[in-house]
């Protein structure tokens, strides 16, 4: 059985699962519970500055029957007073000595003020700080939160306050809630950071009430931007984790990443350890389901490790990572057509639709091979959709909407072409890459038909 | 007697429908696993071809107005439908999600749209100007309500007449409440009605006014009038008390949840019950016997397990309910003493070879005859014909069918004729009569050159009065083709 135990910055947890700093970890009830069910680590709500709550607070997006695939919130950071918070934190690690206790943190921006939540926070004996870059809301308007993140210079001030004055590893949370998250990224590493953790929530408005004309969530009457979290994030927060994790300055640094963003099961757990990210933070997987998923978490992920032959989770951190590339350097001569398996299709021709519709129109709708026209399709007919192989332009969509598994996959074929990039091109044969005549000559040549 | 007297919960707990109504977040759920096929194959085994993954797709956008009118464009009677369609034999027979055993549930989202369009007392349709011709419609069952209907989309008005009290026909008397709460029914008579069309009860064609008085001030006629009362057995002790047919006692459960439930306690029901036939309505028959306290309740059929013109889901429905069948058991005598039932007495029938309709011949064993102990005998042995009816309108006839063409025409010119009673083969189903009622009427306008445009034709009728591609639809007699089975099983019993 796979080595499940983490070692992150130096700080240890039996397994790579931590509760994100939001409301699952807002008190040692919680916590403590959290522990119970297996949870390898916990970063306490955000404390810091006083504050008062609104209501409502969350707002969820569903698609297709399927509630919460996000959640929207306005919630700020702990109300609870600084002093229950730092006396709960003491209790829970001196409770749980083997789990991971981070303090998320957020105060005014201070030397002063940094330096005293820093004190504050290393007598509670907790493991590391995490500073909340990132929190988009309500914080940001009072110079704190994602204010801090989106400026470079600011992040890199206020970790070096921290860094200097902390003795337990410190962590920046950064924001995705800018046009380019490697900035901030290396911000961290330049004030000192020990390591980074991404994406706390995006900014978004989710939904607008049909009947009322009110902001969803509604808030007396009014509404604003929150921040978006959940499974609907977690394409963006790869693509960012990627983005840092194959940064070359970055990586000099060494600084490992906690991957956050819609993570909900192992799968997307794996997916983000794929991409770099040392270990995860759960959070609106458990505000919907509760702590009970880690059970799953933890055995689906660990029966995944046996099956790859992995025998840690450190050896499968920043595997896929080298695969990222720029569409520059993509191979032009890799070719791919759809292929049907008849045998298994239900001729629902949504394939059919969506290639005539809304891609290149290379798939026929049949009747004993021959091609019909579907609008003369006599009753009691089942046409069959089929792929004309040579015109498919292999994007990929037939198979995407085919709702049984396996019966339409991309293979790949092989052509004489040797392989070619983009950025071959610009340097090997630049005026293909800037005249039509030229690049349809180029096509030619190399026996390149667009359908 | 059956079984103390129930209470009032039980009976509200017994005779409701079967399956509750989707939440808005189950219909959400269901809908969304439509797949939304191109050119869907269960719009092509819905008799009247009505968009399904449109209206699904509808409702999972939350326009379920929009759904409801996506159903009604194409059968005007989508509310019963959505409740008493043989679903499995036709859409959801037909889904491509049958392949991995999980079809959507079409009959339930369809009732889930009408259910909330009928709630809001909306009218899907704008009226046309008057075109100034006017129809007879005889029969108010959903044959004669969806021709009317569709002629007032037409623009052309209609008089429906009805012999019954209530308008609805099957729907409103016929149908177990299990299957269809009688306020469906009525509700569909009052949509029609909001889009123009005259509605009159208690009128008997032939008695009230002539059928010459209606060929004489109409532009044309509509019949509909179904079938006629449940036949004599012709047997011995038929006349006996606790002798009484189906179609009343299954009439009386659904004028009850109307007018009180408590008046089901007045229907008498005996401790052990016999019902003759294997129909739908002998199972709901049997079922509502069962339901009222019934201990025992035996369906004595003279034919074999496969010759049943029951539905496989229904069979099985009222084995659930505890009915036992006794197949290939020929009522001939009705046994009593002071006047009251004590038996069935029956004689035990051998299959033989196929008849002219696809089903095996019967005949008795001689010496076989046993009894059936019992106090109360139901009749579900089909419905007489009303040819005097058919006579007063000089149409032509078959075996006790009006005659029509592809264009549910008959031999008199004037009059077209649909719904039951015309179905001298196939299943007589609501939607099959609901298409009638849209093929009568695109006739009727064309013979009354009322312009019908292309798009204004009712779904699945074309101007040439064919289906789809001229392929199919030879007039309404077209079994559903998902159904190959049932073009072999005859109407009622037989």
């Amino acid at each position: 059985m796979a080595d499940l135990s983490s070692s992150f910055a130096g700080i240890t947890s039996p397994n790579p699962f931590w509760l994100a700093s939001a409301p699952p970890t807002n008190s040692a009830y919680q916590v403590n519970k959290a522990f119970e069910y297996g949870w390898g680590g916990a970063v306490w709500k955000t404390i810091g500055a006083p504050v008062l709550n609104a209501c409502n607070r969350y707002g969820g997006f569903e698609h297709g029957g399927h509630k919460l695939v996000a959640i929207n919130n306005v919630e700020l950071i702990s109300d609870r007073p600084l002093d229950a918070n730092l006396r709960e934190i003491t209790e829970v690690k001196a409770l749980w000595p083997d789990r991971a206790v981070i303090v998320s943190a957020m105060v005014e921006s201070s030397p002063e003020a940094w330096r005293d939540i820093v004190r504050r926070i290393e007598d509670t004996g907790a493991d590391g700080i995490e500073l909340n870059y990132g929190c988009p809301h309500g914080m940001s308007e009072r110079g704190m939160g994602s204010a801090v993140g989106q400026v470079p210079e600011y992040c890199t001030m206020i970790t070096g306050w921290v860094a200097e004055a902390a003795s337990i590893p410190v962590i920046v949370k950064l924001t995705p809630n800018v046009t380019d998250i490697v900035p901030p990224a290396r911000a961290a590493l330049a004030g000192g950071a020990d390591a980074v953790s991404l994406i706390n929530t995006i900014n978004s408005i989710v939904g607008v009430d049909l009947d009322t004309f009110e902001i969803r969530p509604n808030v007396g009457g009014k509404g604003g931007h929150g921040g978006f979290a959940g499974p609907a994030v977690r394409p963006i927060a790869l693509h960012m984790l990627s983005a840092v994790a194959s940064d070359p300055t970055f990586a000099e640094g060494g600084l490992p990443i906690s991957g956050i963003g819609g993570v909900q099961t192992w799968r997307d757990a794996a997916e983000f350890l794929l991409l770099g990210a040392s270990n995860v933070q759960v959070c609106t997987a458990v505000m919907h389901y509760g702590f009970r998923i880690i059970e799953d978490l933890v055995d689906g992920l660990s029966n995944w490790l046996d099956a790859k032959g992995a025998s840690a989770v450190r050896d499968i951190v920043g595997v896929s990572v080298p695969r990222i590339s720029p569409f520059g350097d993509f191979d032009l001569s890799f070719k791919s057509v759809a292929r049907i398996d008849e045998t298994s299709c239900i001729q629902c021709n949504l394939c059919y639709v969506a290639c005539d519709e809304g891609a290149h129109q290379c798939i026929d709708l049949t009747v004993d091979g021959a091609r019909i026209d579907p609008a003369t399709l006599a009753d009691g007919v089942t046409p069959q959709p089929k792929v004309r192989e040579g015109d498919c332009v292999g994007c990929d969509l037939c198979s995407l909407v085919c709702p049984v598994d396996g019966c339409i996959t991309m293979v790949s074929v092989a052509t004489d072409r040797p392989k070619v990039t983009w950025n071959d091109l610009v340097r090997d044969r630049s005026e293909v890459t800037t005249d039509w005549d030229a690049m349809l000559a180029y096509r030619e040549e190399n026996g390149i038909d667009i359908h | 007697m059956p079984e103390t007297e129930l209470t009032l919960e039980q009976l509200r707990d017994r005779f409701s429908e079967t399956y509750p109504p989707y939440t808005a977040h189950e219909a959400a759920v269901e809908a969304g696993r439509c797949l939304y096929c191109f050119d869907a194959p269960c719009i092509r085994a819905c008799p009247t071809g009505i968009d399904v993954p449109t209206f699904i797709r509808k409702i999972q956008t939350g326009n379920v107005l929009g759904a409801a009118t996506t159903i009604l464009e194409s059968n005007l009677m989508g509310h019963s439908c959505g409740r008493v369609c043989p679903v499995d034999e036709l859409c959801v027979g037909a889904c491509v999600l049958g392949a991995e055993h999980r079809p959507i549930a079409i009959g339930r989202l369809q009732r889930y749209a009408t259910d909330a369009f009928y709630q809001g007392g909306h009218t899907p349709f704008e009226a046309p100007p008057d075109s100034g011709k006017r129809v007879a419609v005889v029969g108010a069952g959903p044959a004669g309500l969806s021709c009317a209907g569709e002629l007032a989309r037409l623009g052309i008005r209609a008089t429906v007449l009805e012999k019954e009290e209530h308008p609805g026909g099957l729907s409103t008397y016929g149908i177990v409440v299990l299957r269809e709460p009688i306020r469906v029914s009525l509700e569909e008579v009052e949509l029609v009605r909001r889009l123009g069309v005259d509605v009159q009860t208690g009128v008997r064609v032939g008695e009230d006014v002539t059928a010459d008085e209606l060929l004489a001030s109409y532009d044309a006629v509509f019949l509909a009038a179904g079938t006629g009362s449940v036949p004599d057995l012709d047997i011995p002790g038929e006349d006996l008390t606790g002798v009484t047919e189906a179609l009343s006692f299954i009439a009386a459960t659904k004028l009850a949840e109307k007018d009180g439930l408590e008046r089901l306690l007045d229907l008498p029901v005996g401790e052990r019950v016999v019902v003759i036939g294997a129909g739908n309505t002998a199972i709901d028959a049997a079922t509502v016997a069962r339901r009222l306290g019934a201990q025992t309740v035996t369906i004595a059929y003279r034919r074999g397990d496969s010759e049943m013109p029951a539905y496989d889901f229904e069979v099985a429905f009222v084995r659930n309910e505890g009915v036992d069948f006794r197949l290939l058991a020929q009522p001939v005598e009705v046994l009593g003493e002071g006047g009251k039932v004590t038996g069935l007495r029956c004689v035990r029938m051998e299959l033989g070879e196929p008849g002219d309709d696809g089903r095996r011949r019967v005949t008795p064993v001689p010496d076989s005859e046993f009894v059936l102990p019992c106090d109360q005998v139901i009749k579900a042995i089909g419905q007489s014909k009303l040819e005097p009816l058919f006579r007063a309108f000089r149409v032509d006839t078959e075996r006790g069918y009006v005659k029509v063409d592809a264009r549910l025409q008959t031999s008199n010119p004037k009059v077209f004729a649909g719904g039951d009673c015309v179905r001298l083969t196939g299943h007589a189903l609501t939607v099959t009569a609901a298409q009638d009622g849209k093929i009568a009427a695109a006739s009727i306008a064309a013979a009354l050159g009322v312009p019908v445009g292309e798009g204004e034709l009712p779904r699945g009728v074309s101007r040439s009065g064919a289906g789809r591609a001229g392929t199919h639809h030879s007039g309404a007699f077209a079994p559903p083709r998902s159904a190959p089975h049932a073009a072999a099983k005859g109407v009622g019993d037989g």
